[in-house]
């Protein structure tokens, strides 16, 4: 158990350390990062001197070494762009994106389970093929034209509802929440729809094929059996067998949700971290995009590690790998 | 088990390599049949020929070269379709603030995207095979080594590391061959995310297969190491690689659109699919729609046929599933 537990940091702080090292190559060898910060009437000796004092002389394992400590620490250094502490940048806009995912989070599967159950059960039904059909729709779909789509039609033609930022926000000082104002409120809707949809289709699969492969089971049919009511057999028996995948599945999207969601902050120009890093790339302001990628993929490998982890807990079957299971039924 | 019994025996279903009637047998192949039987599979598998023929012929389509500067009229500029008030029958689908035509843009950034798609697939397929093949069959250190840079960038989110390395590429190339090669750069950056799936797929295969009498014998006659690996082995894994790469092809046109929208793929002086839809998205809130919408859903429509093609195959080369 511990040896498992113990196994599966060690790979996800492994993985880490390859992403730290991806972001430092390119934070050293692309550009250098003296020409970038100085303008071109700086002389040698402050050029030298910078060199000096980020540490530039060292040998690249030192570097390396001193990169991470410093990513630990939450120092990524200064953004070229504006000149801040690019941690700080970067947390100020987190609550906006992460306000973003959660609503997201919460419409996929608000929408995807019902959606998933009504096509498990009522498998021919006019209903579930059109919901099918949809999920195919949503796919294809490419998230920034759905948001162009709802900004046209909403925004454009109806008016109803804003196309772009965050509507008011209130300060609560650590973190700024656009969820206390009806004008914040309205503007998460169609940033949240966009970035849902894929998720919304996801749930839905996920729920409809682990509900076909649940009613199959014998205990099911002991309830229908029993002459319990269809409702009951669907809902208390068959779905609560099914949710903990959809659970699993749900947090670990939430890292993927973050990375996405860069596109959906494109389009409706939302002052989250995504846009943060989209502006960055364009402007080679390499010390935001490589924090960036840093915490976003630091926010990934945690939540993936620690699912795996409860699973592992939860479940005596995965821990033992390859050694002959024990005898445990289900 | 009650089903299986029900259905045909299971028959492999893999068209079979060239032989004489290689058209006649195809025609009788129980995917032809099923694709006989599957109306939605049908439709998107001729939009696919249609598109595909669309953008082969774009040139003589086309009521304009949309890269040609000179053809370009600043009077025709925003125009509407021409089903609407001052619509112009030249002008199929109404023209932007440039007076380029919506519709001859379309149909050249359609070829773009698809190339760009096709040219995605072949690399990472030719990545995956090739990895998954010798990590599989040499097994040890260099199965280790690959799979665990699969890994790496499986544990990336994909639109990160193809941005990442979208702009690492443009950062290195110097500024006048930047615009030249985003084409390229964009194939590799895909692709960079996209061949792990090919080269578990074949290295799981590989494990299998390499222990079998069959490719023993071959080992112990002598046939070389490459061509055990490509022609005793490949075949095994080809079908579930078939359906991926068919999948596939639909994200990387919808992950070379993103990019191309989100400003980092392919620039205005050679609009893809997704830079007709950037470019557009500026003119939206003055109104001129036809600008972003017709290339969203020509886009659309092409990755919706693409994946409705490829569940289908998915199905249809499943032999459980019949």
């Amino acid at each position: 158990m511990l040896a498992f537990l113990l196994r599966r940091l060690a790979n996800a702080v492994a993985v880490m350390l390859t992403v730290a090292l991806i972001a430092f190559v390119i934070f050293r060898f692309v550009g250098d990062p003296v020409e970038m910060m100085l303008n071109e009437q700086a002389t040698q000796a402050q050029r030298d001197a910078l060199r000096e004092r980020l540490g530039l002389n060292a040998s690249p394992a030192m570097q390396f070494a001193r990169f991470v400590t410093n990513a630990i620490q939450g120092d990524f250094g200064i953004s070229y762009r504006n000149q801040q502490d690019v941690f700080t940048l970067i947390a100020e806009r987190f609550p906006a994106t992460l306000e973003l995912v959660l609503v997201a989070t919460i419409l996929s599967l608000a929408l995807g389970i019902p959606f998933g159950v009504v096509t498990a059960i009522r498998r021919n039904s006019v209903l579930a093929q059109a919901l099918q059909l949809v999920s195919i729709v949503g796919i294809s779909l490419p998230s920034f034209a759905l948001g162009i789509l709802l900004i046209l039609v909403f925004s454009v033609q109806l008016g109803w509802l804003p196309g772009f930022g965050r509507g008011e926000v209130v300060d609560l000082g650590f973190w700024s929440t656009g969820l206390l104002t009806a004008s914040g409120r309205k503007a998460l809707v169609l940033p949240s729809i966009t970035l849902a949809l894929f998720q919304i289709t996801l749930v839905m699969r996920l729920v409809r094929a682990e509900m076909l492969e649940t009613l199959r089971t014998d205990f099911i049919k002991f309830a229908r059996a029993r002459g319990l009511p269809d409702r009951v057999v669907h809902f208390r028996h068959a779905l609560r067998n099914c949710l903990m995948p959809v659970i699993t599945v749900t947090g670990m999207q939430i890292g993927n949700l973050i990375a996405f969601a860069l596109i959906t902050e494109t389009v409706f120009q939302w002052p989250g971290t995504g846009l943060l890093f989209i502006q960055a790339v364009t402007f080679v302001d390499i010390p935001v995009m490589a924090a960036y990628l840093v915490i976003v993929s630091f926010i990934f490998v945690a939540l993936n590690t620690v699912v795996d982890m409860l699973y592992a807990v939860v479940d005596p079957r995965l821990r033992m790998q390859g050694s002959g299971g024990g005898g445990h039924g289900g | 088990m009650e089903v299986d019994a029900m259905t045909a025996p299971p028959t492999p279903a893999a068209t079979p390599p060239a032989r004489p009637g290689l058209l006649a047998r195809l025609a009788d192949s129980d995917l032809c049949w099923s694709l006989h039987r599957s109306p939605l599979a049908l439709a998107a598998g001729l939009v696919l020929i249609l598109v595909s023929l669309a953008a082969l012929f774009a040139p003589l389509l086309a009521t304009q070269n949309p890269y040609d500067l000179a053809q370009l009229d600043l009077t025709n500029a925003e125009l509407p379709p021409m089903w609407l008030e001052d619509g112009q029958a030249a002008y199929a689908l109404g023209s932007d603030n440039q007076g380029r035509d919506v519709y001859s843009a379309i149909l050249y950034g359609s070829r773009i995207s698809l190339v760009i798609g096709a040219a995605t697939v072949a690399l990472s397929l030719a990545i995956g095979l090739i990895v998954g093949l010798s990590a599989g069959y040499s097994g040890g250190w260099v199965d280790n080594l690959l799979m665990r840079i699969g890994d790496t960038l499986l544990s990336i989110p994909t639109i990160l590391v193809a941005i990442l390395v979208t702009a690492v590429f443009r950062q290195l190339l110097p500024p006048g061959l930047r615009e030249a090669f985003s084409a390229i750069i964009l194939v590799v950056a895909i692709s960079m995310t996209n061949w792990v799936q090919y080269a578990r797929t074949v290295r799981a295969s590989t494990l299998v297969e390499r222990r079998k009498e069959y490719v023993q014998a071959a080992r112990l006659i002598g046939v070389r190491p490459l061509r055990i690996m490509i022609g005793h082995i490949l075949p095994n894994p080809l079908t579930p690689v078939l359906v991926t790469a068919t999948l596939n092809l639909g994200l990387a046109i919808l992950i070379e659109a993103t990019l191309s929208f989100l400003g980092i793929g392919m620039p205005p002086t050679e609009p893809s699919l997704g830079t007709l839809i950037r470019i557009g998205n500026q003119y939206l809130f003055s109104g001129q729609w036809w600008v972003v919408v017709f290339p969203a859903a020509y886009l659309s429509l092409i990755v919706l046929a693409v994946n409705l093609l490829g569940d289908w195959l998915r199905d249809a080369l499943n032999p459980k599933l019949r």
